[in-house]
């Protein structure tokens, strides 16, 4: 008796807490940017396309969802052909950026992604690419890196000297 | 075997070995760059640093190389030492200063050797900040892509490919921290071994072009243990393939036949299962029609009877076995040229009757004297003539041997040897690759050079000289080498078209105890010769008086068999015509019935090497429905496993029926357990189909072999003829294969991939042949026309690979005399047909004798040699 009462006494008493639920969606939570929630794919600070199709996402997801070809356009700057990220299987891990070496594929503070299909969660290159250089302005990996692309010789990255002439016999 | 010490363990090592050979023999992980298992070492790189005691009191020790110290009996060494593995990391710290932060785009990640000794030593950070060096890269041709800032100057590129395959055109330039691995100036590389240089290399400063046309990571790659279309040597290969095209072939090693390397035609040849070309529907009269309507009329038209059956020399043992089960074994023919099928039945009767072995290419390098009869080998069996060349070096190990240095020691063992070499003679119709480590070369035509070996050949068995006289101090110089060899060889084969070439081989090699390899064109042609059946004339004369009225043509391109004046007329008056092949061609164009083969890469098999040696090659990936095996489409319903097709063949043809130990059957397991395909690794399993279908499929069932189609199964080491790939943990390149080994650079744990099924005539009596044939006579006003391998060009599948298609010259007649122009055109008439052919001089042809190029459309189905008549166009 005297434990029914008590437990009701309690229930009375938390009409006066602090109510903590969120009237969701019409409140929205503030989400710190490193949340992890859709996956974009962002852009070098020049606007060119900043994944390399380096396939490093694609083998740290643990449920295997990404998927992407490489291809090269004509001056040998590497990009994916296709590129596709599963959503019905993604569990927002951000594996997936830890792997990217080109701060490319990076994990967003949205995660309002409920569909009635499936298929409306395989999300395709243009769904997934955004016009910007997302969390991590000023990177742009072929700057640091040793191949030549458009517009960047040999010699010509951050800390490179220029290229070695091979004929020279000079000690 | 002697004892060393190593962490204060003894472990039994082989003496005659350094003791990173040993280290790694034991499953040690030891880093190295220099050190090649079948290129010895120099000891340029300092990578395979260890601490090497005194004796047990001996705490101090030092640091020795272990790649360049002999496993001497009561070595004390350790690799775990402190200061022996910061030596290491101090090794890849410099080697790294330069190297660019390329391996997010480079082709080598993931199956890079730096990659792996540097995670090996432990180096993580790059401390260096300051300039990095560069180089300008060179353009080497289709094959090769050159990256050469990430070079680590190991020097194993040029030690490879100028050393162990004689190559030239590459080379080392410049000088201290500039030293540059390339050709003079940009280029095709001239070395038909050039491809080797991508697995060779230990990092991306050579990689594959054919696979950066559509790059994926080794770890992405469903493999499969296959093995060489392109020509009858039968190197072990592994296919890769992702979402749904071939992208690469790898060597797979087999110590006794390709074993470390293979040829660039074997290489780069995978391309034509990707081709526009290929036939991807049954079509029925030239409209599309499904795979059951196909088969119906497959079946009515063979049910009608007075169907022939024409197999093919580049179709599976089992696809020819199911075509001769439809229509009979007195209806089947092997689908072989005439001429040539009669000169491999030839062959076939000497590899078992007489008393002659025939080697493996492990034995070939380990020949001491070598006779090479009427080949080409650098055109037809091009990864023989990498063997030859290592054959040359047996005298650079004995002098290596008497002047005690071991024979691992590549430098020591070259600068004691300096040019001398082993006997090799090459007695040819043209010059050949090979000629330059030759020690006498002759050329002559096919009756000729049969007239000198008959005489070679006569020098041991009796005085009586029938070749008058010609070449005389050749035939003695010849006749003494092979008699003073320990392990003789000859070489022959059916491109000189000569029967005579053919016994004349045999009776030397018969007469001088010597070893007898006959190099075939195609991947499969002992299987088909051993499938009997009878000429192709035999064929083409029953439908002609009208005995059969439905064709069956498996996989093979009639024109390229017979003259088109014959095919033509042949393929006018069948009422029905069934062809099953892989890639569109004149016969298929003409086929009533057309059904889409699956190739090599996408079907089980098993093919017969000129070695005699039945291998099977496992399909990499399902082919998109409703392409199929040809013995699918062939079978009734009685077969549903190639294990079926198997048991079938050996109870029909004994003599074939030990092609099913070929490797385990489909019921073989490990634990349990299939083994898988893909690497552990391999990614995208749930997106790969997402856009077409969002539940991923099952992957597909395998009811042909103990393999599976993911990286589901066991994860041990799979025996020598199911191996998809070679990994380790930590090796993720194919440097991987040192724990494959039983000993680094010996046979695979388990045994070396396929059974042989030819071995020498149980009879001890040799005899010989005596029927020499006339000396050559030029015409007046004709030329013999002989045929003219080429590399890139001769084999019909890989001549639909863009990048070979590349290199492979157009069709040509060569002429050694004066009198026409190079380039200039002229008017060939052969065998009823005349092409415009432009002329390419080759001044060493013999009189009365010019050079067709072999199998280069439209010069094809030609019977060479054969007499033709070449005319000047005003
Ligand atoms: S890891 Fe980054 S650069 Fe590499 S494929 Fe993924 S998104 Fe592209
Ligand atoms: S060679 Fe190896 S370490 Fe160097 S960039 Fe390529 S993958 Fe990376
Ligand atoms: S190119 Fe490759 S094989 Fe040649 S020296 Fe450099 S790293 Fe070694
Ligand atoms: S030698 Fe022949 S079997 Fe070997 S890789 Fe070359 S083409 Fe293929
Ligand atoms: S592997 Fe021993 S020094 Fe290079």
């Amino acid at each position: 008796m005297f434990s029914i009462l008590r437990t009701t006494g309690r229930v009375f008493l938390h009409m006066f807490h602090r109510r903590v639920t969120v009237q969701y969606p019409e409140q929205k939570p503030y989400l710190a940017p490193r949340y992890r929630g859709r996956i974009i794919l962002s852009r070098d600070p020049d606007g060119g396309e900043r994944c390399v199709a380096c396939y490093l996402c694609a083998v740290a997801c643990p449920v295997d969802c990404i998927a992407l070809q490489a291809t090269e356009d004509e001056t040998g700057r590497r990009y994916p052909e296709f590129f596709r990220i599963n959503f019905s299987r993604c569990i927002f891990c951000g594996y997936c950026e830890e792997a990217c070496p080109t701060y490319a594929i990076q994990l967003t503070p949205d995660f309002e992604m409920g569909e009635f299909h499936r298929e409306n969660l395989v999300y395709e290159k243009e769904d997934l690419l955004i016009n910007g250089p997302g969390k991590y302005p000023g990177y742009n990996f072929w700057n640091v890196a040793g191949v030549k692309i458009g517009g960047k010789d040999k010699g010509e990255a951050e800390l490179e000297a220029p290229p070695v002439d091979v004929q020279s016999l000079m000690p | 075997m002697a004892t060393v010490y190593i962490d204060n363990k003894p472990y039994p090592v082989n003496p005659q070995e350094n003791l990173l050979h040993q280290c790694l023999s034991l499953g040690f992980n030891l880093p190295y760059f220099c050190w090649h298992p079948a290129l010895g070492s120099v000891g340029a790189c300092r990578q395979c640093a260890v601490k090497h005691f005194k004796d047990e009191h001996d705490t101090q020790g030092k640091i020795v190389m272990a790649c360049v110290t002999a496993a001497v009996d009561g070595t004390r060494i350790s690799i775990d030492d402190p200061e022996a593995a910061s030596f290491r990391a101090g090794v890849i710290e410099g080697l790294m200063l330069n190297h660019p932060h390329d391996c997010p785009v480079c082709d080598e990640g993931g199956e890079c050797h730096l990659q792996d000794m540097t995670v090996m030593t432990g180096l993580a950070h790059r401390r260096y900040r300051f300039e990095k060096r560069t180089f300008r890269n060179q353009d080497l041709g289709p094959l090769v892509n050159h990256e050469m800032n990430r070079c680590i100057q190991c020097y194993r590129c040029v030690r490879f490919y100028r050393d162990y395959a004689g190559g030239k055109d590459l080379n080392s330039f410049s000088l201290h921290d500039t030293v540059f691995f390339g050709r003079e100036r940009d280029g095709v590389l001239e070395s038909e071994f050039a491809g080797n240089l991508v697995e060779v290399c230990p990092t991306g400063v050579f990689t594959d072009k054919t696979l950066k046309q559509h790059y994926t990571r080794k770890w992405d790659q469903l493999f499969a243990p296959s093995v060489c279309v392109h020509c009858g040597t039968g190197c072990n290969t592994s296919v890769g393939e992702r979402y749904g095209t071939v992208r690469r072939t790898v060597n797979r090693y087999n110590h006794e036949v390709n074993g470390y390397f293979l040829c660039d035609r074997g290489r780069f040849g995978y391309e034509f299962v990707n081709s526009e070309r290929r036939i991807r529907e049954p079509r029925l009269r030239g409209e599309p029609a499904a795979p059951e309507t196909a088969i119906e009329h497959l079946r009515r038209a063979v049910a009608h009877g007075g169907a022939v059956g024409i197999g093919s020399p580049r179709a599976s043992l089992e696809s020819n076995f199911a075509l001769r089960s439809l229509v009979g074994a007195g209806r089947f023919f092997c689908g072989i040229a005439d001429g040539e099928a009669s000169l491999i039945r030839l062959m076939l009767d000497i590899l078992r009757t007489k008393p002659v072995r025939v080697p493996t290419l492990q034995e070939i390098e380990l020949s001491d004297a070598v006779l090479v009869l009427g080949e080409d080998v650098a055109n037809t069996a091009p990864r023989i003539a990498l063997s030859l060349r290592q054959s040359v070096r047996q005298s650079s190990f004995d002098i290596a041997n008497k002047l005690k240095i071991p024979l691992w020691l590549d430098n020591g063992v070259r600068d004691a040897a300096q040019d001398r070499r082993s006997p090799l003679f090459v007695l040819a119709t043209q010059a050949t690759r090979i000629d330059e480590i030759a020690t006498e070369t002759f050329r002559a035509a096919p009756d000729d050079l049969a007239r000198v070996g008959f005489e070679i050949g006569k020098s041991v068995i009796g005085p009586d000289s029938g070749a008058g006289g010609i070449g005389c101090d050749l035939v003695n110089e010849i006749s003494t080498a092979l008699k003073n060899a320990k392990r003789p060889l000859v070489i022959s084969g059916s491109s000189c078209g000569s029967a005579a070439v053919i016994q004349a081989a045999a009776n030397i090699a018969q007469a001088y105890g010597a070893a007898l390899y006959y190099t075939l064109p195609e991947c499969n042609t002992i299987g088909a010769a051993l499938m009997g059946g009878g000429s192709l004339t035999s064929a083409f004369d029953l439908i002609r008086n009208g005995y059969a009225d439905t064709l069956i043509v498996l996989e093979n391109d009639l024109y390229r068999r017979a003259p088109r004046a014959e095919v033509d007329p042949l393929l006018e008056k069948v009422p029905h015509l069934i062809v099953l092949d892989s890639l569109v061609n004149d016969t298929s164009a003409k086929a009533e019935l057309l059904l889409p083969a699956a190739t090599f890469a996408e079907s089980d098999g098993t093919f017969v090497s000129s070695e005699g040696r039945a291998q099977r090659f496992f399909q990499a990936f399902v082919p998109g429905d409703p392409i199929r095996e040809s013995w699918r489409w062939l079978t009734d319903e009685s077969w549903t496993r190639l294990d079926d097709v198997l048991a079938a063949l050996a109870r029909e043809i004994p003599e074939l029926g030990r092609a099913r130990d070929a490797a385990p059957s489909a019921a073989f397991r490990m634990a349990g357990a299939k083994i898988p395909r893909a690497p552990h690794r391999y990614s995208g399993r749930t997106a790969m189909l997402a856009n077409i279908t969002v539940s991923e499929p099952k992957p597909p069932d395998d009811p042909d072999s103990p393999l599976s189609f993911s990286m589901e199964g066991t994860e041990d080491k799979p025996p020598g003829p199911l191996i998809p790939f070679f990994w380790s943990p930590g090796w993720n390149s194919i440097q991987a294969t040192n724990f494959y080994q039983k000993e680094v650079a010996g046979p695979l744990r388990g045994g070396d991939p396929g059974v042989r099924l030819i071995e020498p005539g149980q009879s001890n009596g040799k005899s010989y042949f005596s029927e020499i044939p006339e000396p050559f006579s030029p015409r007046q006003g004709e030329w013999l026309m002989i045929p003219i391998n080429h590399i890139f060009g001769s084999d019909e599948l890989s001549l639909s690979a863009p990048a070979i298609a590349e290199l492979a010259p157009g069709p040509y007649v060569a002429i050694g005399s004066n009198g026409f122009a190079h380039e200039s055109e002229v008017s060939v008439t052969i065998a009823d047909e005349t092409f415009r052919l432009p002329v390419r001089i080759r001044p060493e042809l013999p009189a009365g004798i010019a050079g067709l190029s072999y199998g280069i459309p439209p010069v094809v189905g030609i019977r060479l040699p054969q007499f033709g008549k070449i005319e000047k166009i005003s």
